[in-house]
């Protein structure tokens, strides 16, 4: 976890050490899901899911927006990322790339002209 | 398989990606001298680039914008420093405004394209050195790479090491 500080690193922990709060995560990720969604789904009050969703957002794992008079969170993991995370984010990105390139030198054989 | 090794090093920020293209260096060479053949690859289908403005020499520049699936424009620059024809590529990319002018801000990253001519045809190294882990992680926010599945994955991952 090089590239978070050390106190960053222990509140993220922090925040996740708590299986429902890990499943929201996961949850709202993508899509995102509004509280009274996510709330539907736990054996806990609305209130309870609320503190748990704040709880995430403190640390930037969860941000909100409001849509109307929904609150809509989604998931924010760029500060679970690890350099070897990116580099390999970063690598796939170049395999598309390089495929590409493959591609556009095959598009110059005229057609017909492989045995 | 183009890709034939990749390399990682997490101590100064470093991608290199060797592929092996069955075409002479002068038609890959043409690739990035083309402008309209260097958008066709610089990105993904869903988030195409456009090339503006193009000078492959010592000091010269390209700009570019990429455009996301819902019309956002990232824009970006290179500053080309090295150019040794058919063999060697070198140049900033910087991260631009709207006026295509280099976000200070942003740390960009450093590229080295390499190509040798093969009995097969052309091996190109490309390696991206990166000034700083901020300027990795803008890059992968971009949109250009999408990997928020991954790095969710990685949750129960980074517990299990505590």
């Amino acid at each position: 976890m090089k590239a978070l500080l050390d106190d960053e690193v222990d509140a993220l922990f922090q925040a996740l050490a708590d299986r429902t709060r890990r499943d929201i995560v996961r949850r709202v990720a993508g899509e995102g899901l509004s509280v009274s969604d996510l709330a539907a789904d736990y054996d806990m009050s609305f209130a309870a899911v609320q503190k748990h969703v704040a709880v995430l957002e403190r640390v930037g794992l969860v941000t909100k927006r409001r849509v109307g008079r929904r609150q809509i969170a989604h998931a924010e993991v760029g500060p679970l990322r690890t350099i070897t995370s990116m580099l390999t984010e970063l690598e796939d990105h170049w395999v598309e790339r390089v495929q590409r390139i493959d591609d556009l030198l095959a598009g110059d054989e005229p057609a017909g002209s492989r045995d | 398989m183009p890709v034939t090794d990749t390399t990682q090093n997490e101590e100064t920020l470093t991608l290199t990606i060797v592929a092996e293209f069955a075409a002479p260096p002068q038609r890959v060479w043409d690739i990035y001298a083309d402008p309209r053949q260097l958008e066709q690859i610089w990105g993904p289908p869903t988030y195409p680039a456009t090339v503006v403005d193009h000078s492959l020499e010592p000091g010269g520049r390209v700009t570019y914008f990429m455009t996301s699936p819902e019309g956002e424009k990232f824009r970006g620059l290179w500053e080309v420093t090295a150019v040794d024809r058919l063999k060697r590529l070198e140049f900033r990319d910087y991260f631009a405004d709207e006026d295509f002018a280099i976000v200070e801000s942003m740390p960009g990253s450093r590229c080295i394209y390499t190509f040798e001519e093969t009995e097969t045809g052309t091996r190109a190294t490309y390696e991206s050195v990166f000034d700083s882990v901020e300027g990795l992680r803008t890059v992968l926010e971009m949109g250009v790479v999408e990997g928020t599945t991954g790095a969710i994955n990685q949750i129960d991952d980074l517990l299990a090491q505590q």
